[in-house]
């Protein structure tokens, strides 16, 4: 594990994260950028090269975690209720993919993540991703005010 | 079904690396399919439950649903020129996905002329407890031009 990463992280032991080759990419409070390496093994249609569905979906559902994770102020279990995603385009063959995840509102028992995974350029994206995910699956529950990134909070909730 | 049909099912898992790398299997028993990834440590998303990781378990039942139709026919008896490509897909978790084989099957809700709408629904020791389930949407396109 890379010295600068969180110790929130769930990328250095999660096995399937180490199989499809999930790295860090960086993290901020809030939000998290990851990437996974074309490989020939990931493919999901061997005419045309292009990498599996699935593996934009694990990497999707990783960052998004990984997101929760960085706004949270401290380790919480958490467990995905439910993840969206919409294919805008097939990826690039022999490009790595990159996901980036931002968790844009936290209350105490819920957390919503949107993320967007793209090879090449953000504003292109391959697929957008909207997740929600239940805190607190064991232990306590996480509080509101462990956001950290401001950025995060609802027009509501700034204006109260 | 007819062999030819469980034939062409194991040729299109056997061809698609990506199944080959999480180790999906799949059976036939008449017109039903079932799809099984058999349990490996290379799955698990949480060491500490431990955990299936929430992703292969949606990347399995997107696998499922391109596996059923891959041996769907149009009522012409048309089948599909060349791999489904998804539009968009909703995984649901029920829950937690524990380190044993699982299981998935699809249903096809509905087959267009160039969109099929396809539920899976995943499950582990019962399948009246589903872990997880998926809805999706899936370009597809028949074999030999629109279905008359």
């Amino acid at each position: 594990m890379p010295a600068d990463e969180p110790p929130e992280t769930r990328i250095g032991d999660a096995p399937q994260a180490i199989a499809l080759g999930i790295r860090t990419v960086s993290v901020e409070p809030g939000a998290a950028t990851l990437t996974a390496p074309y490989r020939p093994e990931l493919v999901g249609d061997p005419d045309t090269g292009v990498i599996a569905g699935g593996v934009v979906t694990t990497l999707l559902d990783h960052a998004c975690g990984q997101a929760v994770y960085m706004a949270l102020g401290e380790p919480t279990s958490i467990a995905t209720l439910d993840l969206r995603i919409d294919y805008m385009r097939a990826a690039e063959p022999g490009l790595d993919i990159f996901a980036h995840a931002h968790c844009y509102k936290l209350t105490r028992r819920i957390a919503f993540v949107r993320a967007t995974a793209y090879d090449k350029d953000p504003e292109d994206p391959v697929a957008t991703a909207q997740a929600a995910f239940m805190l607190g699956t064991r232990g306590p529950a996480a509080q509101p005010g462990d956001m950290r990134s401001k950025a995060g909070r609802s027009e509501a909730e700034k204006a109260s | 079904m007819s062999q030819a049909a469980a034939d062409q099912l194991n040729a299109v898992l056997a061809r698609v690396p990506y199944a080959r790398f999480l180790g999906i299997r799949a059976s036939l028993a008449g017109d039903e399919m079932t799809a099984i990834l058999p349990y490996s440590p290379h799955l698990i998303g949480n060491v500490h439950l431990p955990a299936l990781h929430g992703g292969v378990l949606g990347a399995f039942m997107e696998m499922t649903a391109l596996a059923q139709l891959s041996i769907v026919k149009y009522p012409t008896g048309q089948g599909l020129a060349r791999q489904p490509r998804p539009i968009d897909v909703t995984v649901e978790y029920l829950r937690s996905g524990r380190p044993v084989d699982t299981y998935a099957r699809a249903q096809i809700k509905r087959l267009g002329r160039r969109v099929a709408n396809v539920h899976v629904e995943a499950w582990q020791e019962a399948r009246d407890r589903p872990i997880a389930a998926l809805h999706g949407h899936f370009h597809v396109t028949p074999a030999g031009g629109e279905p008359g």
